[in-house]
């Protein structure tokens, strides 16, 4: 008998850690089940990603439609590389729209908006962005204020 | 003067003889396991000891630490009008940092002690040397299930520490509070990520709960037999134990998150 109550309680005991790991996974990681989405990747050229990192958002009209994958340099035009992955259901974008780098609330986390052209031809997988649009940074902003003051 | 450089060179070489023989008990428990069948009941004992009669006092130190933290988010982040950012903070820093170290601490004072203990006494009762009179490895039949008992506990428990913490971050912060309970969890969820924050955490209990239960269970088969020998072998497996998961807790986590 006591051997019993030993046993079920050990099985509850794996259950739970089973359970709890699920409920971390699902609850707080926000992990949905359907992870495998399919997306297709495109290209933007910056001259300033402010402080954009991998895995910042990619939205349009403030819907989430993907995520930055990548950052680097490109050596060629001295300019920002930013890769994205964009979901597949998303294949509306047409060739002329447009990538800018905006900030969520005042000092919040920095995300890519992106808004679309009116061109029929669409966007494809490895497609660039021609129109972009910087990040606001401050100092230069204020640069610019100061300098104007400054002439008038 | 030369007297203290050759009692220094001993002491030296004592702990790295020491160090040696605890690697080589290592193998010799990991390999030595028992055929599967034999071993199940042990190891369901054991994890019965270390595992569920611990599963109380994480329960409800989880509970208590995740309140502490969504109370301290909340009473500084409030003052930067950011209170949301307080279900991202308590998530973050209990999965992972706080719930595999807090686990791995606890477990060393309330499981890893009474494994030295156990096995201390039994070598001092000369348990030990009369079950390998009659022909059974002590490494394989009291030492092997217990290692493997806490290697998988402490995991399970250092899971269990975090969602219950989770819930009691936001028991205060949401039910007490009255942070926005949609903008407490979106904010949890976007920023913890299954793979790079869950996961590792889990990494970092494993790694733990095998450190933990090897110097546990070292000390414990390593003890002088007498009764001080034991209480001493206790209390180098909670010191020993909370350095080294204090210490492999930097370690791992410059590996995991520090972009080194």
């Amino acid at each position: 008998m006591r051997l019993r109550m030993m046993e079920i309680s050990v099985g509850a005991f794996l259950i739970t850690g089973a359970l709890a790991l699920l409920m971390l996974a699902l609850n707080v990681s926000g992990l949905s089940l359907s992870e495998t989405k399919q997306s297709y990747t495109l290209y933007a050229r910056f001259e300033n990603i402010g402080g954009l990192t991998p895995r910042s958002k990619v939205t349009m009209s403030g819907v989430l439609v993907g995520k930055v994958v990548n950052i680097s340099l490109d050596p060629e035009q001295l300019m920002a590389l930013v890769e994205m992955e964009v979901d597949s259901d998303v294949n509306f974008l047409s060739v002329d729209s447009s990538a800018s780098i905006l900030t969520a609330g005042l000092l919040g986390e920095k995300y890519i908006g992106v808004s679309p052209g009116a061109e029929d031809e669409m966007l494809k997988h490895g497609d660039m962005f021609e129109d972009t649009q910087s990040a606001l940074v401050l100092e230069e902003l204020v640069g610019k204020f100061l300098f104007n003051q400054a002439s008038d | 003067m030369v007297e203290l450089i050759a009692a220094t060179g001993r002491a030296g070489l004592n702990r790295v003889a020491a160090f040696g023989r605890a690697a080589i008990f290592l193998m010799q428990s990991l390999v030595a396991r028992p055929a599967p069948l034999q071993m199940l009941p042990l190891l369901l004992r054991q994890i019965y000891v270390v595992g569920v009669q611990s599963l109380i006092i994480i329960i409800v130190s989880g509970l208590f630490i995740g309140m502490v933290l969504g109370l301290q988010g909340y009473t500084i982040l409030v003052a930067y009008g950011s209170e949301q950012a307080v279900g991202q903070m308590v998530a973050l820093s209990l999965v992972r940092e706080l719930a595999p170290v807090v686990t791995a601490l606890l477990f060393a004072g309330r499981a890893g002690s009474a494994l030295t203990a156990e096995i201390g006494l039994m070598k001092a009762t000369e348990q030990l040397a009369s079950l390998e009179m009659i022909g059974v490895d002590p490494l394989r039949r009291i030492v092997a299930p217990r290692f493997w008992a806490g290697f998988l506990c402490l995991p399970i428990l250092s899971a269990v520490f975090a969602l219950v913490g989770v819930y009691g971050g936001a028991l205060v912060g949401v039910e007490w509070l009255g942070i926005y309970e949609g903008s407490f969890w979106a904010n949890m969820q976007n920023s913890v990520d299954f793979f790079d924050d869950v996961l590792n955490g889990c990494i970092k209990a494993v790694v733990f709960g095998f450190v933990v239960t090897w110097i546990a269970v070292y000390q414990g088969y390593d003890s002088v037999p007498t009764s001080e020998g034991i209480s001493q072998a206790t209390t180098r497996t909670v010191v020993y134990a909370s350095l080294a998961v204090l210490g492999l807790d930097f370690v791992l986590t410059a590996l995991m998150f520090g972009d080194l």
